[in-house]
């Protein structure tokens, strides 16, 4: 048996019917692999003797014949998702200690599908930011390298730990959540496969919220099959989230026949922009030559109001994440700062002062002011309206396609503090992914080559609304055709 | 399409200006307490995100009706009962400070 930390889910879940591997055995290379692997600071709490808990009743079940979707396999939980008696932080300091009472929709219909949990994943405070460097846990390294240069690489974000782990080998899949492109991009940047779902196909119930008519959550892991395994398992209709849609869940894995012969494929105009790199536009042609080799029909598109996605979800993400973020106020959880003598208003001021970061500042500020009486109309309104016509692009396009390819993100992976200090270079990251979330709609990232520095890039696949199985079939193809084997060196040499 | 990376906050022309007393106002609604070095400082990074969203006026949205929901489904109605309840503790496990069954705060009225 080759290192257990390299083998897909699939395979594991494989070794584990045939009882060639028990679910502890698996556990414990990865909370070794784990230990071996803090430098990344990809957990912001690790909880190895739960994990090992859950993987011996998982065996348990499974000799009793009681086998879940994700049986035994050991995995990351982003720490957005609140998880019973485990400390639950947004990665934000206003949260710290917080342990919940109760667990989030998503993550319990995964441990009810048989997953074990090694820890919580770090991630850029409250999901605001495309780097990790954000996080009030310190950032997150990228396991990535260029050739022959030791700078140390963001590994994305918001799921920045999400995509780390997994990369890294330190999780057999993880869960993200994708607000703007928190899922795709830091799968882009570190060589995974990453799905946002339609809006409304997870429960949002108990994931700390960033802006709710945007938020979804996400499987991240190595392949696209993966995916599929964890998205079954996460998915599904819940009556605690008013927004989850009660429609059928079909079984993914049986959707990817790698039979996409007469599909339309999409290409939108829009998303030639300046300033992306000719690596990512030739990988962008190689993308569409080999659905046309699979037999699917390329039709050119346009989506007129792409450009005008970002900085509506600039409007639209701050001023729900103004009101969201209003509750942490020193009171009923989190952090407390009480000046001496002060009183209830000098505390809220001073608790969020001290809990907050800096990005979460500004955001919070800019929807507080979009909001704000005479800006309404101005700002939030006209965003919406934008909102509406983006919405109204892809409808118009998907009269004529079944799915969109584009590039996941405008550049590989960069490095720490390159980006920090200019924050429209940095929301720039989302160009290509923002406005499958402003739509609603399912977007996947699948890594499809590496750039001259032997960086991982990505494309990315957008579909109909509750359609995921089109978008990972076709997802699925696209991998095979990429052949996308390569590994961080940090990985090869544990895997030799 | 081009999609410009320089900062606004920079150039002369300006669309929108957020100054030092608007950061304190929007800061003051938004209960955070910042300094007046932050003051400046979110004021030149705030300029700048606002003039880079003023693009969004290019676009003529007379008659375009908000979007509100991305899904087209009706909110369903769920029955008015009661599904949990007597977890007082549960409730206050997280306070920094509790008693007696109630969160503590300082104190408001004189």
């Amino acid at each position: 048996m080759s290192d257990l930390t390299n083998l897909t889910i699939t395979e594991a879940l494989d070794s584990l019917k045939k009882k060639e591997i028990t679910s502890v055995e698996l556990t414990e290379a990865h909370i070794q692999a784990m230990e071996q692997n803090r430098h990344l600071n990809a957990y912001i709490v690790e909880t190895p003797e739960l994990a090992l808990d859950q993987a011996r009743a998982s065996d348990a079940r499974r000799s009793g014949g009681d086998v879940g979707v994700i049986e035994g396999i050991p995995m990351g939980m982003k720490d957005l998702y609140c998880t019973a008696g485990v400390q639950t932080t947004a990665a934000s300091k206003i949260l710290e200690g917080f342990k919940p009472e109760y667990e989030s929709t998503v993550s319990k219909n995964m441990l009810d599908e048989g997953m074990v949990m090694l820890g919580k994943l770090n991630l850029d405070e409250f999901a605001m930011g495309s780097s990790n460097e954000t996080s009030g846990f310190g950032g997150v390294q990228n396991p990535w390298k260029r050739k022959g240069d030791d700078t140390v690489l963001v590994p994305g974000g918001s799921s920045g730990g999400s995509s780390a782990a997994v990369a890294a080998r330190i999780a057999m899949g993880a869960t993200g959540t994708d607000t703007g492109g928190s899922i795709r991009q830091p799968a882009a940047f570190t060589g995974i496969c990453g799905i946002k779902p339609t809006y409304g196909r997870c429960s949002r119930w108990g994931i700390v919220a960033f802006a709710s008519s945007l938020d979804q959550a996400g499987p991240m892991a190595r392949t696209v099959e993966d995916c599929a395994v964890m998205l079954q398992a996460m998915a599904g209709y819940d009556a605690k989230d008013s927004t989850s849609v009660n429609c059928e869940v079909p079984d993914y894995r049986s959707l990817l026949t790698g039979d996409i012969r007469g599909m339309k494929v999409g290409i939108p105009k829009e998303y030639r922009i300046d300033g992306i790199s000719d690596e990512i536009s030739k990988l962008w042609d190689d993308g569409i030559a080999w659905l046309k080799d699979a037999g699917a029909e390329i039709v050119d598109i346009s989506l007129p109001h792409t450009k005008y996605a970002l900085p509506a979800y600039y409007i639209i993400a701050p001023a729900e994440a103004s009101s969201n973020l209003a509750r942490y106020d020193g009171v009923r959880y989190g952090l407390r700062v009480a000046p001496e003598g002060g009183n209830l208003i000098d505390m809220y001021e001073a608790t969020r002062a001290a809990g907050f970061g800096d990005e979460v500042k500004r955001r919070i500020m800019i929807g507080t002011y979009v909001l704000s009486a005479g800006f309404y109309d101005a700002y939030y309104n006209k965003a919406r309206k934008l909102r509406k016509l983006i919405w109204q692009d892809f409808d118009n396009a998907y009269k004529d396609v079944n799915v969109i390819l584009t590039p996941t993100a405008p550049s590989a992976a960069f490095g720490v503090g390159e980006k920090s200090d200019d924050q429209i270079a940095m929301y720039l990251n989302d160009v290509f992914t923002v406005t499958t979330n402003l739509a609603g709609l399912p977007g996947m990232s699948i890594p499809a080559g590496l750039d001259a520095n032997g960086l991982p890039l990505g494309l990315q696949l957008i579909g109909r609304p509750f359609d995921e199985g089109t978008v990972m079939n076709v997802a699925k193809v696209m991998e095979k055709a990429a052949n996308f084997t390569a590994m961080p060196e940090m990985a090869q040499k544990k895997a030799a | 399409m081009t999609i410009t990376t320089t900062n606004p906050e920079r150039s002369d022309d300006a669309l929108v200006t957020i100054d030092k007393e608007t950061v304190a106002k929007v800061a003051k609604l938004a209960r955070i307490k910042i300094t007046e070095a932050e003051q400046e400082k979110f004021a030149g990074e705030l300029t700048g995100i606002m003039n880079w969203i003023e693009q969004l006026s290019e676009v003529d949205t007379d008659g375009v009706e908000p979007l509100t929901s991305v899904v087209d489904v009706t909110l369903h109605q769920r029955k008015d009962e009661i599904t949990d309840g007597d977890i007082r503790d549960k409730v206050l496990s997280n306070a920094p400070e509790a008693q007696e069954g109630f969160f503590v705060v300082p104190k408001v009225v004189e």
